[in-house]
């Protein structure tokens, strides 16, 4: 929702994740097995993020910077190499069988593209229906009954609960996914790109649905999207990943009007803007995404950082801290006090120079 | 289909709409139903063979005994011993089909399991169970039936248990390799994610998808199974050797085929019509599973 509520009262913590970490193991040969040289793939490398009940939370950055192993992680799809993640104040990351069942009642999650994320051989309505089995909230009559009610909610004809997947369009799949999600009355829903696989203006409609579901079955929702206009519309509070870490994080407004974490900037600078005279201004942000087996030293946007300035960047890695002395605005930088007018002078290293640059000239 | 709420009725925990499916794909192809039809008939053929066949199969008629002939009243011939050769083939259908179906039936079973445990889990159990199963496929199958038949004596059931021991691998290796790219794929994961434990994932999400090549491997392998008994019979360690079985009247009508070909022809034929009905069967049974219809339906 773009409405924030500033009530004094904090709402509930529904998920709470801490020092969150996910790697996944290179699959080595029988060599780097036996003498130890193990390779981990360090996709979500220390990450903190609360949702609060009834709020959506947005995760943006570039491919690979580690968002869906985030949500997939929370949500206990992947098993948390490291942290705690707390569901309405449990700890959740040790939970298996009959207790982990209870959480997939109640996280929910969404896939980027329907069509592969629905069994091609079950007619959608029973993808649909199948939850309800499982946790044995109803069955029978009753069961269909529930799910001709979530389809005629979310805009599908009742005669398509016998459709197969690939007999509907890429919209009607979405929704079938939503509904999916929603029919156990989950209380957090991930969405990981639930309209990047769609068209511009089913991107809306679907945008809205999700909105509009919010409000009805008061859900809370975990947004991850590498589209900042989708973000900007849907979200209360987003969080900048790069490199399995979040840099920055905040309110869609602290974000979009205050943003302090040079690659946040990059981001919003990356959107293709129609005003007229801005054409040609856009600097594009140099590089590639660091390797997530063996990351920078220091600060992981380093060498690809506009505004790089010593060797602090690539010597010590910069800790979230608050912004301007706001409690929920927080960048990961060591230059975050840096006036509008140095930065717009600054003039960084190249890459070469970068890995020269000593710690000793910092600070 | 029948109800709004797409709640089809179910059958033995098949919906009936694959049924459906089946009945059209099947009389929708001529080449699907001339193979059931031909199946149904040699199972029919084989079960009532004791009310059907003319004679009894191992009565002998000393007078064409030497002099094997086709007469109205032995339409297909006799054999070298005199024997009705029409009975024999219907009375020999019992075994060869029962055998093959049997066999090939307990290796699915086995070897399926098998390998989509394997192939879901990985890890040591996928390391576990393949070596296992190479076992199975490095030991000589010819020795297992020796060995059986030492221990249990001559029987239908050693002759099945040799020939689904010797498939257990086929079918194992390929729902392996089926099952380690469904795995991956993205309803898997939303199938955890709706709480489905790993028998419901393996059993809804993974096989099914994993069924088409399954099919075609049974419908080859059934053909082999034939074959197989039929060389069991001819080693003299398959079933009784009195008893008529299509690879044993094979291999007695071999040394006659300059006097009396028919012999030989006769089984043979049946064989491979058999094989072919089963094949082409098979081919409809695959293209009604495939609910995208991108199968290679005329």
């Amino acid at each position: 929702m773009s409405t924030t509520d500033t009530t004094d009262e904090q709402p509930r913590e529904l998920l709470a994740a801490t020092n969150v970490k996910k790697h996944f193991p290179l699959d080595e040969g029988l060599f780097d097995r036996l003498f130890g040289d193990s390779q981990v793939v360090r996709a979500v490398d220390g990450v903190d993020l609360t949702v609060h009940a009834g709020e959506t939370v947005g995760i943006v950055g570039e491919s690979g910077s580690g968002k869906s192993t985030l949500g997939r992680t929370v949500s206990r799809l992947y098993e948390p190499t490291d942290g705690s993640i707390m569901l309405d104040g449990r700890h959740i990351e040790t939970y298996s069988g009959r207790e982990l069942r209870s959480i997939r009642r109640r996280v929910q999650y969404v896939f980027q593209d329907p069509l592969s994320a629905l069994n091609p051989r079950k007619t959608v309505g029973e993808s649909v229906a199948r939850p309800l089995s499982v946790h044995d909230i109803a069955s029978g009559e009753a069961k269909w009954d529930r799910v001709a009610e979530l389809f005629d909610e979310v805009g599908l004809a009742r005669s398509h609960l016998d459709a197969y997947p690939h007999e509907l369009s890429g919209g009607q799949r979405q929704r079938v996914g939503l509904c999916r999600a929603l029919v156990t009355e989950p209380d957090l829903v991930v969405f990981d790109e639930p309209v990047s696989a769609l068209d511009v203006t089913l991107q809306a409609q679907i945008l809205n649905l999700i909105n509009r579901l919010q409000q009805e079955f008061e859900l809370s929702y975990l947004l991850i999207s590498h589209d900042l206009s989708v973000v900007r519309q849907v979200c209360d509070r987003v969080a900048v990943m790069y490199a399995g870490e979040i840099v920055e994080r905040g309110t869609v407004a602290d974000i979009f009007e205050n943003p302090k974490h040079p690659y946040t900037r990059a981001l919003l600078d990356a959107i293709p803007r129609v005003e007229a005279g801005e054409r040609g201004e856009r600097k594009s942000l140099g590089g590639e995404p660091p390797s997530a087996t063996n990351p920078p030293d220091g600060c992981r946007f380093h060498p690809r950082c506009p505004e790089f300035i010593d060797g602090s960047c690539s010597g010590r890695k910069p800790e979230l801290q608050s912004v301007d002395g706001s409690a929920g605005h927080e960048a990961a930088c060591h230059w975050l006090d840096r006036s509008e007018a140095k930065r717009a002078t600054h003039t960084p290293p190249s890459p070469s120079e970068r890995d020269v640059i000593q710690e000793s000239t910092g600070d | 289909m029948s109800t709004d709420y797409g709640d089809a009725d179910t059958f033995f925990g098949v919906r009936l709409d694959r049924f459906e499916r089946l009945y059209e794909a099947v009389a929708g192809d001529y080449k699907a139903t001339f193979g059931l039809v031909t199946v149904t008939l040699f199972v029919l053929a084989a079960i009532f063979a004791p009310e059907l066949a003319p004679y009894d199969p191992m009565a002998q008629e000393y007078a064409i005994m030497q002099a094997p002939s086709l007469s109205s009243a032995h339409p297909l011939g006799t054999d070298s011993f005199g024997r009705d050769l029409l009975s024999r083939m219907m009375y020999g259908a019992r075994v060869s089909l029962g055998v093959s179906l049997g066999a090939v039936t307990i290796g699915a079973v086995v070897g399926v399991s098998l390998g989509v445990v394997a192939g879901y889990f990985g890890g040591w159990v996928d390391d576990a169970l393949m070596r296992f199963v190479d076992v199975l496929w490095a030991f000589p199958w010819l020795l297992v039936a020796i060995m059986l038949v030492a221990i249990f004596g001559q029987g239908v059931w050693n002759v099945i248990a040799a020939i689904a021991f010797a498939y257990i691998d086929d079918f194992a290796r390929l729902a392996r390799g089926e099952v380690l790219s469904i795995r991956e794929e993205e309803f898997v994961l939303a199938a955890k994610n709706i709480g489905l434990g790993d028998l419901g994932i393996m059993t809804e999400e993974v096989l099914p998808n994993a069924v088409a090549p399954l099919i075609v491997q049974f419908t080859v392998l059934i053909a082999r199974a034939i074959l197989a008994e039929s060389t069991l019979s001819f080693l003299g360690i398959g079933v009784k050797p009195t008893t008529p079985t299509w690879g044993a009247l094979l291999g007695q009508g071999r040394s006659l085929i300059g006097q009396a070909w028919w012999i030989s022809i006769v089984p043979g034929v049946a064989i491979v019509i058999t094989v072919l009905g089963i094949n082409l069967f098979g081919d409809a049974l695959r293209d009604a599973f495939d609910v995208r219809g991108e199968g290679g339906s005329p």
